[in-house]
């Protein structure tokens, strides 16, 4: 069980920034001029760090710089990072797709990579012949795919549909048989990219549950790259962090994902919506923005369970005067399922507006309630039951970590649901 | 693997040093080396390499009412075409051929030839969506179409045996007998011919696109440069002739019609050439189209 399956060592990859032209014409005679004079690569000493939001000097970029790790058999490994920390250049790299600038990856067995289900899908043939095809392509054999072709068409449940055309399914006739393929590779390394994020929640849970069950039961071993911290952490033993194209941490899930998190702080969590467009309603009251205080009074955009949060809702409105404003707003996990909605009619309040083109609306949520995680918040308003303004962007979003809630002076993680509770409690002997 | 695993538990006991080299299926490295092409996995993928071929075959006149009779359809036209320009309106001879046949059968192996080319020039632009996504041999796509392309081929052979009988009966000499034999080998020429070029265009097509629009005009013209819609014996004492003689090429077309009607210029010494030039060019593509596979995804 403690074999090392997979060994990276050292592994860069470089990549050049802008458009192939001319000036590509130059570099490449004169790599190929160093080349022929038996000299290094000019260009691989002027790779910079990679991170987005500073303009470089250069126009080479390290994607990946000086990455080393080992997984061991059985282990699942989730590889968390902003976009463009070179998560998926690592996953381009081990399914074989591109080769790193230097360095190397060894493997050990059998490696099936999905970055996409579906992968090779015709739409002119039936299913059957794309399930022969698609599995070719992830390396089963014909043989491998005829024994295991009946468990595939049931798992897809697309029985009778499996003479037709693919592009005659519904689309999730054929997300499903496309899984279905993929589910019934047979690899002892299997790397699992973010894609499988599509689909419904059921089709998502089956996933999980399915590389869950690969891993406990059969053993494999499986990379597993995520933006969703819960998923990482449902599924995961250990996690990288990626950060501008170096390993920023590399240790337990919940340690690892915790101090992602907090480090976030520079992740956008309030949106302005004075200028959106993409809104319905009336109009005569519109949100502009949304913000976050703790305990203290001060802006935040980090909360921890347990604690009083407060949201605060900028509005404005274009009459002079208005009454029996309701305002609503609600929570979302990140594949956008509503958790909870709160409109203040609820609670027989209503906001009224009179000489002033500006309001804010405090709300305050006693000792709140949701896990470690983040929360998207979306609003409505409406203005004496007619709809006034309905944004189709979220407020802003709630970054949520392990707090109190129970007042124990512990921090619990081992806690997945995405809702806490209290109870009281009381036992008696009869 | 499992059987791999347990082996690999049974050295580890009896070597003291459990440190001792470990065994790798796989390394991921920047370089191969020149030579090492991996021809061995694309045999493994031979099943992928067949279903290539049925999906081509399968999908391309889906949803057609005439379906694969289109293989006839586009020769035939051509064929006439040529009647007209070159027969009726240049006057250039057709070796004693009927002209007819003398078209139909050139049209018919230039096809073969020009469909290899087209089809694999584009290997890498045109797959990327699916060489992005998972690895397999890269060879198996141009060699699926250079299969698919000897189907159609073989659809069009026998539109042109078919008329060959034809005219037999009507009492045009005809050559069909042992030197058909020669027609595998004239095949494997042109298809390695194809292939070759094809799989370097499309490896320099991935970083710069220049090539894919010469290969657009680039092979019509070629044809022009080939005895396709003249014989070779046309061209005796004209000041370029030594330019359609060393087009390797030549002595294929030449080849393949002295092979159905015994008319043509050809000496099996003009044949090697062309074989020869076929190796080259296809170990230098093998070789460059290894060295792209690796890290096109970058550029394309």
């Amino acid at each position: 069980m403690s074999e090392s399956v997979i060994k990276v060592e050292n592994l860069s990859k470089q990549y050049r920034l802008g458009e192939v032209g001319t000036g590509t014409l130059a570099h490449d005679l004169n790599r190929w001029w160093h080349r022929m004079r038996g000299k290094e690569d000019p260009y691989l000493l002027v790779g910079e760090e990679n991170d987005r939001e500073t303009v470089g000097n250069s126009e080479y970029v390290w994607s990946l710089r000086d990455i080393n790790f080992e997984v061991k058999q059985g282990e699942v490994l989730g590889i968390i990072g902003k976009n463009g920390a070179g998560k998926s250049t690592l996953l381009k790299i081990l399914s074989r797709t591109t080769t790193p600038t230097s360095g190397s990856i060894k493997l050990k067995g059998r490696v099936a990579s999905l970055l996409e289900v579906g992968t090779g899908f015709h739409p002119e043939l039936s299913g059957r012949d794309n399930i022969f095809l698609n599995g070719s392509i992830l390396g089963m054999s014909k043989s491998e795919i005829k024994s295991k072709f009946d468990e595939i068409v049931d798992f897809a449940k697309v029985d009778r549909y499996i003479d037709t055309p693919v592009k005659r399914y519904s689309s999730g006739m054929y997300v499903r048989l496309a899984f279905a393929v993929a589910a019934h590779l047979d690899p002892e390394i299997l790397i699992v990219d973010e894609v499988l994020a599509v689909g419904d929640a059921e089709f998502q849970q089956k996933c999980l549950g399915k590389m869950r069950d690969v891993s406990i039961n059969e053993g494999k071993t499986i990379l597993f790259v995520s933006h969703s911290m819960a998923a990482v952490r449902n599924l995961c033993n250990r996690v990288i962090h990626l950060k501008n194209g170096s390993i920023q941490q590399n240790g337990d899930t919940a340690e690892v994902v915790n101090s992602y998190l907090t480090s976030n702080n520079t992740i956008k969590t309030s949106y302005d919506l004075s200028k959106s467009k993409r809104r319905s309603g009336s109009g005569v009251v519109q949100f502009l923005s949304m913000e976050l205080r703790n305990e203290d009074g001060e802006v935040v955009n980090t909360v921890l369970t347990g604690d009083n949060v407060t949201l605060v809702f900028k509005l404005r409105a274009s009459v002079s005067r208005a009454t029996k404003i309701d305002l609503g707003f609600s929570f979302h996990n990140a594949y956008d399922e509503v958790l909870a909605a709160l409109y203040s009619s609820y609670q027989d309040y209503y906001i009224e507006i009179s000489d002033s083109e500006y309001i804010n609306v405090y709300c305050v949520i006693p000792e709140f309630p949701f896990s470690a995680g983040q929360l998207v918040v979306r609003g409505r308003i409406e203005v004496a039951g007619e709809e006034s303004d309905w944004p189709s962007e979220p407020l802003g979003i709630i970054n949520i970590e392990t707090g109190d809630f129970f007042r124990t002076s512990k921090i619990n993680n081992k806690i997945t649901t995405p809702f806490l509770m209290k109870g009281i409690w009381d036992s008696r002997s009869y | 693997m499992q059987s791999v695993l347990l082996e690999e538990e049974k050295k580890v006991e009896l070597i003291v040093e459990p440190e001792a080299e470990e065994k790798w299926d796989l390394v991921i490295e920047p370089k191969s080396g020149l030579f090492d092409l991996r021809l061995k996995e694309v045999w493994n993928y031979r099943d992928l390499l067949v279903l290539f071929v049925k999906r081509d075959f399968k999908a391309q006149y889906k949803q057609t009412i005439l379906g694969p009779l289109w293989h006839f359809i586009q020769p035939i036209f051509t064929t006439v075409v040529f009647l007209v320009v070159f027969s009726n309106i240049a006057n250039i001879p057709t070796d004693g051929i009927p002209p007819i046949l003398f078209y139909l059968s050139g049209i018919t192996i230039w096809n073969y030839f020009a469909s290899c080319l087209n089809g694999t020039s584009n290997t890498f632009v045109a797959n990327a969506g699916i060489f992005g996504k998972v690895y397999f041999p890269r060879m198996i796509l141009p060699l699926a179409t250079v299969l698919s392309n000897l189907v159609k081929f073989s659809i069009q052979f026998l539109l042109l045996l078919s008329l060959l009988i034809y005219f037999s009966i009507q009492g045009v000499s005809i050559n069909i007998g042992w030197s058909l034999l020669v027609l595998p080998l004239l095949l494997v020429v042109l298809a390695g011919l194809g292939l070759g070029l094809g799989i370097i265009i499309s490896s320099l097509t991935t970083k710069y696109r220049d090539f894919s629009v010469l290969i657009g005009f680039g092979v019509q013209l070629l044809m022009y440069a080939t005895p396709v819609v003249y014989p070779l014996s046309f061209l005796v004492e004209k000041s370029y002739r030594w330019f359609i003689v060393w087009n390797p090429l030549t002595p294929l077309v030449e080849a393949f019609r002295y092979a159905l009607f015994g008319q043509g210029t050809v000496s099996a010494s003009s044949i090697l050439y062309s074989f020869g030039f076929m190796l080259v060019i296809l170990l230098v593509g093998l070789i460059i189209f290894h060295k792209v596979e690796r890290s096109f995804m970058d550029t394309v």
